[in-house]
């Protein structure tokens, strides 16, 4: 039972991304991968989720078991698997409760319906654990959100699809210091022995709210260090190049 | 895939496609294939026409073939119209029946799988029901009626009532006002007519249901609405045809009147399939404070071409076009709004949003006229378009066409598209494909739908919903 990642390689034509990428999430654990831009961190995200313009050319990913290469986009999120955006889109004139039930409803048996009650119910406790005001309910999903708005509703997503894996791909992008102590909030109120977190964030910063168990740095498509939380704070000190130049000694 | 029901009970049947199925045709009454005067008597013979109906038909055929297509500003596709393919008139010769017991069997068969006259027990004032060229049903409800309301079939209506109906009876719409219009003259039957008496408003809205079972025909119903003084009532209608491998042919006339301060809300929601061709006239007259407004809501069909309209001849009228069409591939919804300003004071508003699907065609034609010699007119035009993939296709022409300067207009188009990362965002979240088009394109015409009844609205977007499911792969 875990999130299990092995020698991935994947990328856009006539480029590779990920060039070997492993990683081992199990249940419970919260992950933490750092690496400079242009390391692939993004890409991993978009390619554990099935995004069409990035082909996987070897490897595998499987969660709980299931392969989750061989599954549509729609699919992996309702095996378990979550993304929480670092640009989340706008769906103009589709109301944030509407597309959350939605959601929901999507994960339900065929003419099986959705307690709306219960529904509106745990909707409104999660938004006040964020923090958000009920007329976010109302309004279209991200639109003239701003961009601490938008990460919130991302986190509010997640706590109401409960996945078993979620992915948080630079969640800290664009937050001011409140903003990130709300976020966060949520996202450690997601911590649970049945579900595994991967962060990823550029920053030390976010590590300091979300204390993660195992840090790893990605440089250029794969994993190059891992270590505990003190790795974050090396990096926050020495800075990636020290992590590059490991990576040209070692090869 | 068409589905020809021959079996006792179709209630457990899946109901996976909204129309497409057909009862084995049964006619007394056939008219043939083609058209000629011979068609015409042979369709006044059965109705048993009174004379200046035969006229009005004759007249009407003689312009039908006096006028070119109009390919000169329309789809070439009109040219695949052959009109001698057709057959004009098809019944079973029995009248209408009032209760829903007398229905024939097949016919009451067909409205129950469509949801009629269900819906009428729930929230109609009174139900029309046609199949091809007649009426199979038709009640209105006591209450309404001793209202002095008359809801009944046209072809009834010309009889019984000539007094009301011969006054105001292609009027609005002349016979010559396009060649669908004069065709629909020559050939009409069913449709229905509504006469609302002065301050009467009626509470529930009035219903009819238009079916196509037949292949290789023509349904022209004719409909009349007369709002007299002060007067409201909200009409809504519905279409639907199997889906055959031959083309079918729609064209119907639909005139309103509202006389000073009534007000006349027509709803429309045509479920065509892909064959058929639908080129149907529909215009209001508004007289002094009164209101006309088209809600008009497109799906199926091979080419629509509908611009329903208002003029808007007395003081302070008012006149609304909202529209909605959905063009899949092998469609053209080619839809719009006319806006004729005819008095001072006049104001108008016009909504349309169009979606495109594959390689489906979405056009808007809009016409707004307002002269020099008026004063204080006011139009809103808004025009959006969606598209769902980069082979769809949008054309906007509008035509505002104002003079002087005493008046207000103001126009706004846009075109937006449903892009990849929006549908794999949704899909992230667990939505399939085309729930996920669907939710954007509901959200597209989200604030037009809320002006919608509700068992319309929930109508429309399980509509949505199928069209979506058969666009993706």
């Amino acid at each position: 039972m875990s999130l299990i990642i092995t020698d991935l390689h994947a990328g856009i034509p006539d480029r590779e991304i990920l060039k070997g990428f492993s990683l081992e999430v199990k249940p419970g654990e919260v992950h933490a991968i750092m690496g400079p831009n242009g390391s692939g961190k993004s890409t991993l995200s978009k390619v554990l989720c099935g995004h069409e313009d990035y082909a996987v050319t070897s490897g595998s990913v499987t969660l709980d078991g299931v392969d989750l290469l061989g599954l549509e986009v729609d699919q992996r999120s309702r095996a378990g698997l979550f993304l929480a955006f670092q640009y989340p889109f706008e769906i103009p004139g589709v109301s944030n409760a509407n597309f959350i039930r939605a959601a929901l409803q999507a994960r339900l048996p065929k003419g099986e319906d959705i307690d709306a009650v219960a529904y509106y119910k745990k909707l409104y406790a999660r938004m006040d654990e964020l923090e958000m005001s009920r007329s976010f309910t109302a309004r279209s999903v991200n639109e003239g959100f701003s961009g601490g708005e938008k990460k919130r509703n991302e986190i509010l997503q997640m706590m109401m699809l409960e996945p078993k894996y979620a992915v948080l791909d630079e969640t800290d992008s664009g937050l001011d210091i409140d903003a990130m102590r709300i976020v966060s909030k949520g996202v450690n109120a997601m911590r649970s022995a049945e579900r595994g977190l991967l962060v990823i964030t550029h920053y030390q910063r976010l590590l300091d709210y979300i204390k993660p168990d195992i840090v790893h740095v990605m440089v250029d498509g794969r994993i190059v260090h891992s270590g505990g939380p003190e790795l974050a704070l090396v990096l926050e000190e020495k800075g990636y190049d020290w992590a590059k130049e490991e990576l040209a000694a070692a090869a | 895939m068409s589905t020809v029901l021959e079996t006792e009970d179709i209630a457990d049947i899946k109901m996976d496609t909204v129309g497409d199925f057909y009862f084995p045709e049964v006619h007394k009454y056939d008219a043939g294939f083609g058209l000629s005067e011979k068609t015409v008597d042979y369709i006044s013979d059965v109705k048993n026409d009174p004379d200046w109906v035969r006229e009005f038909r004759k007249n009407g055929l003689k312009t039908f073939l006096e006028k070119p297509m109009p390919t000169n500003w329309a789809t070439k596709d009109l040219e695949n119209i052959h009109f001698d393919e057709f057959r004009y008139y098809l019944s079973d010769g029995q009248k209408p029946k009032r209760s829903w017991d007398d229905v024939p069997d097949d016919v009451k068969k067909t409205f129950d799988r469509l949801g009629i006259p269900e819906q009428e027990r729930k929230f109609l004032a009174g139900v029309e029901a046609q199949y091809d060229s007649e009426a199979a049903y038709s009640n209105v409800k006591k209450v309404v009626e001793e209202q002095g309301v008359i809801f009944m079939n046209s072809s009834e209506a010309l009889k019984t009532h000539p007094e009301i109906f011969r006054k105001w009876f292609g009027k609005v719409i002349p016979t010559g006002d396009n060649k669908f219009s004069a065709l629909n003259s020559a050939v009409f039957s069913g449709g229905s007519f509504i006469y609302i008496p002065p301050g009467v408003k009626v509470k529930h809205p009035l219903q009819a249901y238009f079916r196509i079972n037949s292949e290789q025909f023509g349904q022209f119903e004719r409909t009349l609405i007369i709002a007299d003084e002060g007067a409201e009532v909200m009409y809504m209608e519905g279409c639907t045809a199997p889906k055959f491998e031959t083309s079918t042919l729609h064209s119907a006339v639909v005139e309103l009147v509202a006389l000073k301060g009534a007000k006349i809300q027509y709803v429309t929601v045509q479920n065509w399939s892909s064959n058929v061709f639908n080129l149907v006239t529909k215009r209001g007259l508004a007289m002094e404070d009164a209101e006309v407004k088209w809600i008009d809501c497109n799906i199926g069909s091979r080419l629509t071409m509908k611009y329903p309209g208002v003029i808007m001849k007395g003081k302070r009228a008012r006149g609304e076009v909202i529209s909605i069409a959905l063009a899949n591939t092998g469609q053209h919804q080619d839809t719009g709004a006319k806006m004729v300003h005819a008095a001072d004071d006049t104001t108008s508003n016009i909504v349309s949003k169009s979606i495109s699907i594959g390689k489906g065609r979405a056009t808007y034609r809009g016409l707004v006229h307002i002269p020099k010699h008026l004063k204080g007119c006011k139009n809103n035009t808004e025009c959006d378009a969606l598209l769902i993939n980069s082979s769809s296709r949008t054309d906007t022409y509008p035509a505002i066409n104002v003079r002087g300067n005493q008046h207000a207009t103001q126009h706004e188009a846009s075109v937006s598209q449903v892009s990849a990362e929006q549908i794999f965002y949704m899909q992230q979240r667990g939505l399939s494909e085309a729930e996920a088009m669907s939710l954007s394109v509901n959200g597209f015409i989200n604030d037009l739908v809320r002006e919608f009844p509700m068992e319309y609205s929930v109508e429309l977007k399980r509509l949505i919903d199928l069209e979506m499911e058969g666009s993706v792969g």
